[in-house]
């Protein structure tokens, strides 16, 4: 989140916003949570790009307990001008598979297993690998999203688990 | 202290790799007296600089330089440029490995004469067994202070453990336990005992586990006999005209090409760069790469049938926490050919971090199938399935001399094909795998496919007839006198257990050798 979006309420996000959806509110150079709850600026991608790229990472790998700013961090470092023409035009390619199957674009596309179906004829792009490969890490390496998952990280500085539970379980 | 030999001395002993083979190989030299160089490709890591973290520590460790795959094994697909995780560090792959410490059956020296011929394989009988190697064996296990043997008592179970013995139980197994594991349990250990930490693939930070780099070779530098050099990567062994070995070319740390003369070479940088560094040492006199006259330097490659189950519980295991791999079932070890296949395999306790389940659970997996069972990480359970595999000599290590590494050099390339017999018997692995968990209540299974090669084998095989292999029952090459293997490219078969305990072994009877005829004048 950015300083100049930091703080804003919902009222003075939607004031700035050019579109907004039950999922995003996309305005110039921006893309927020319609709660406000995040918000990121977009400096190399178009922000309905990232609102896109961001509904297709959920689509690849859905947790439904992870908000929307874990999938955000996952693929805001596509934002940058190296990577940006490659993005635009694969997400362009995802909302022509949309268009195909009879919808607006692929945000347009209410359910999911509409979108899992676009998805499913793109698995072997070279587009959808790569924001595949790089949600591997990008989502579950992220230390913000383990303890939704339960995984506790590291445990060497809190002296292991000798005491702390190894051999805890109860139900077996 | 550590001993600084000089590059022209050629008294001295050069060893390449510092892991399983080469660091015991280098430091029970040392003990010996004998002036040993040790050339390592990667840095110096203590237990104080390992990171608990799976990625940070991978990106740490692991051997990242180039490598190629071929063949239908589904690692050439999901993992196309890393056939193997292994390390590049002082220590080797013993940095990273689980500990567990088993001894091979005593049928499993004698693969042929037991299984009979295979179709496809190139099984051979080891040209030693199991009487031979039991004193070897003794001396390994109390070097790696390895649990359940001379007296040492188990670790104790973790929740994980906990889970796979009741399935075990529950499904009429008699010999499960917390494994025989090369992890201080003793408190009288001169080691801190686990702490149940979890990392054990990350490197040890307590030093409870063993490793070659932290307990080994410092043993061998106190010496004075060894000297160690980290970040060199040995490019070439170099032969005079008599077709022996006369020292070896490496890029130090600063990547200028040194040259270190040797007396003797012992080869040790796992079954990939082992057999490349031969098929990069071609020369006139050896057109095919050294101690290849049989052709048989790089095939053979055997990488253990392996596989995981992990099962969803509708209650928490967190499995993550205590020893990553403490925890065995050897029933299914026994040759039994009415299961449908040759020899046998291990069942053991195995835990990954949420990001390396993320990665592994099902390589290239996405949507609600995957995510649901990511979703449920904190009531999982899991287990590693690992079983003799059969060689053959298409599975092998090539040069690619289309792609080179940092320094210029062709890379290797591997291909497998999996065995019938393998896919038979990792069937039947997950078969039992999942019911064991089934049976103490499981909501779902996964028979998750293998990983990049842990266990990396048989690429210069031993064989009683120089015809058959590439080194003799000391790991001597059968082509030059003064050049041996002293890793775990050696391994005629695989046999079911893991193989780290076999290594030392080897390594601990190959130095003693290696001593008495140097002493002896024969070497
Ligand atoms: C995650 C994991 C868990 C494991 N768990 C177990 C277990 O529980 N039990 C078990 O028995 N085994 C286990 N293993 C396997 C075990 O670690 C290996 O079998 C063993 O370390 C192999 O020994 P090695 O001497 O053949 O090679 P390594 O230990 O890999 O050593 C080779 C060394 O040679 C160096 N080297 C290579 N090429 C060159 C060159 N050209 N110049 C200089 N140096 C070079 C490398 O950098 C490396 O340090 C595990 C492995 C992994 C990855
Ligand atoms: S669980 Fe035990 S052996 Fe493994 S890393 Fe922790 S202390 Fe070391």
């Amino acid at each position: 989140m950015t300083q100049t979006l930091k703080g804003l309420s919902r009222r003075a996000l939607l004031q700035r916003a050019t579109a907004a959806s039950a999922t995003f509110v996309v305005g110039t150079g921006f893309l927020a949570a319609p709660d406000a709850a995040w918000a990121i600026e977009t400096t190399a991608l178009k922000p309905e790009t990232m609102a896109t790229l961001v509904q297709m990472a959920r689509d690849i790998y859905p947790h439904d307990q992870i908000g929307d700013e874990h999938y955000v961090t996952a693929v805001k470092g596509y934002d940058t001008t190296e990577a940006a023409e490659g993005i635009e035009a694969g997400i362009a390619k995802l909302n022509a598979a949309a268009q195909a199957a009879g919808h607006d674009s692929y945000l347009g596309m209410g359910w999911e297993r509409d979108r899992v179906d676009v998805l499913r004829g793109m698995e072997d792009d070279p587009f959808f690998q790569q924001i595949r490969g790089g949600l591997v890490t990008g989502l579950y390496n992220n230390k913000a999203v383990w303890p939704i998952f339960g995984y506790e990280g590291e445990s060497f500085s809190k002296g292991g688990y000798i005491d702390r539970g190894f051999n805890d379980i109860n139900w077996i | 202290m550590s001993a600084p030999f000089d590059l022209n001395d050629d008294s001295v002993v050069v060893v390449i790799g510092t892991g399983a083979g080469g660091g015991v190989v280098a430091s029970e030299l040392a003990k010996k007296g004998v002036s040993v160089v040790a050339l390592e490709a990667g840095g110096r890591h203590l237990p104080e600089d390992f990171v608990n973290d799976e990625w940070d520590s991978f990106g740490q460790l692991a051997w990242l330089d180039a490598r190629t795959t071929s063949g239908d094994w589904r690692v050439a697909k999901d993992f196309s440029g890393l056939p193997a995780w292994i390390v590049k560090s002082v220590g080797g792959t013993t940095q990273h490995w689980a500990g567990a410490s088993l001894r091979f059956q005593d049928h499993e020296w004698k693969a042929l004469s037991t299984y009979g011929a295979v179709e496809g394989a190139t099984l051979l009988d080891w040209p030693i067994d199991a009487a031979e190697m039991a004193p070897w064996y003794a001396k390994a296990e109390d070097k790696l202070q390895v649990t359940r043997t001379n007296g040492r008592p188990g670790l104790p179970g973790n929740n994980n453990y906990s889970v796979f013995e009741a399935g075990a139980k529950a499904m009429g197994y008699s010999d499960v336990h917390t494994g025989r594991m090369a992890i201080a349990s003793d408190e009288g250990s001169d080691r801190i005992t686990c702490q149940q930490t979890g990392f054990c693939f990350q490197g040890c930070k307590w030093g409870a586990k063993w490793s070659a780099g932290y307990h080994e070779i410092p043993e061998g530098e106190a010496t004075g006999n060894l000297e160690v050099r980290p970040q060199a990567h040995v490019a070439r062994i170099l032969h005079n005209d008599a077709g022996k070995v006369t020292g070896v070319e490496y890029f130090d740390a600063d990547g200028n090409l040194q040259m270190q003369k040797a007396r003797l070479v012992c080869l040790a940088g796992n079954s990939f760069e082992s057999p490349r560094l031969l098929l990069n040492s071609a020369s006139s006199m050896f057109p095919n790469g050294l101690a290849n006259s049989a052709d048989h330097v790089g095939r053979h490659y055997m990488r253990h049938m392996t596989g995981s189950v992990y099962a969803v519980f509708d209650q928490p295991v967190k499995f993550w926490r205590g020893t990553t791999m403490a925890g065995i079932i050897t029933d299914e070890s026994r040759h039994d050919p009415s299961r449908g296949f040759v020899g046998g395999y291990e069942m053991e306790t195995l835990a990954l971090g949420l990001p390396f389940m993320a990665a592994f659970l099902d390589p290239g997996a996405w949507g609600r199938e995957f995510t649901s069972a990511l979703d449920q990480y904190e009531n999982m359970a899991g287990m590693w399935l690992v079983g003799e595999d059969m060689p053959q000599a298409t599975n092998r290590v090539t040069l690619n001399t289309d792609v080179q590494d940092q320094w210029g050099l062709p890379v290797p390339n591997v291909h497998f094909d999996d065995h019938p017999n393998d896919i038979a018997m990792r069937n039947h692995a997950y078969a039992q795998g999942q019911a064991i968990y089934d049976a103490v209540g499981a909501t779902r299974t996964f028979p998750t496919p293998p990983y990049p090669s842990t266990h990396n084998l048989g690429t210069n095989r031993m064989s009683e007839n120089p015809e058959d292999g590439v080194v003799n029952k000391w790991g001597q090459t059968h082509d030059i006198a003064n050049l041996f293997i002293s890793d775990g490219s050696q391994f005629t078969t695989g046999a079911a257990e893991n193989p780290t305990l076999t290594i030392v072994a080897l390594a601990i009877r190959q130095a003693d050798h290696i001593a008495g005829e140097m002493a002896a004048g024969n070497l």
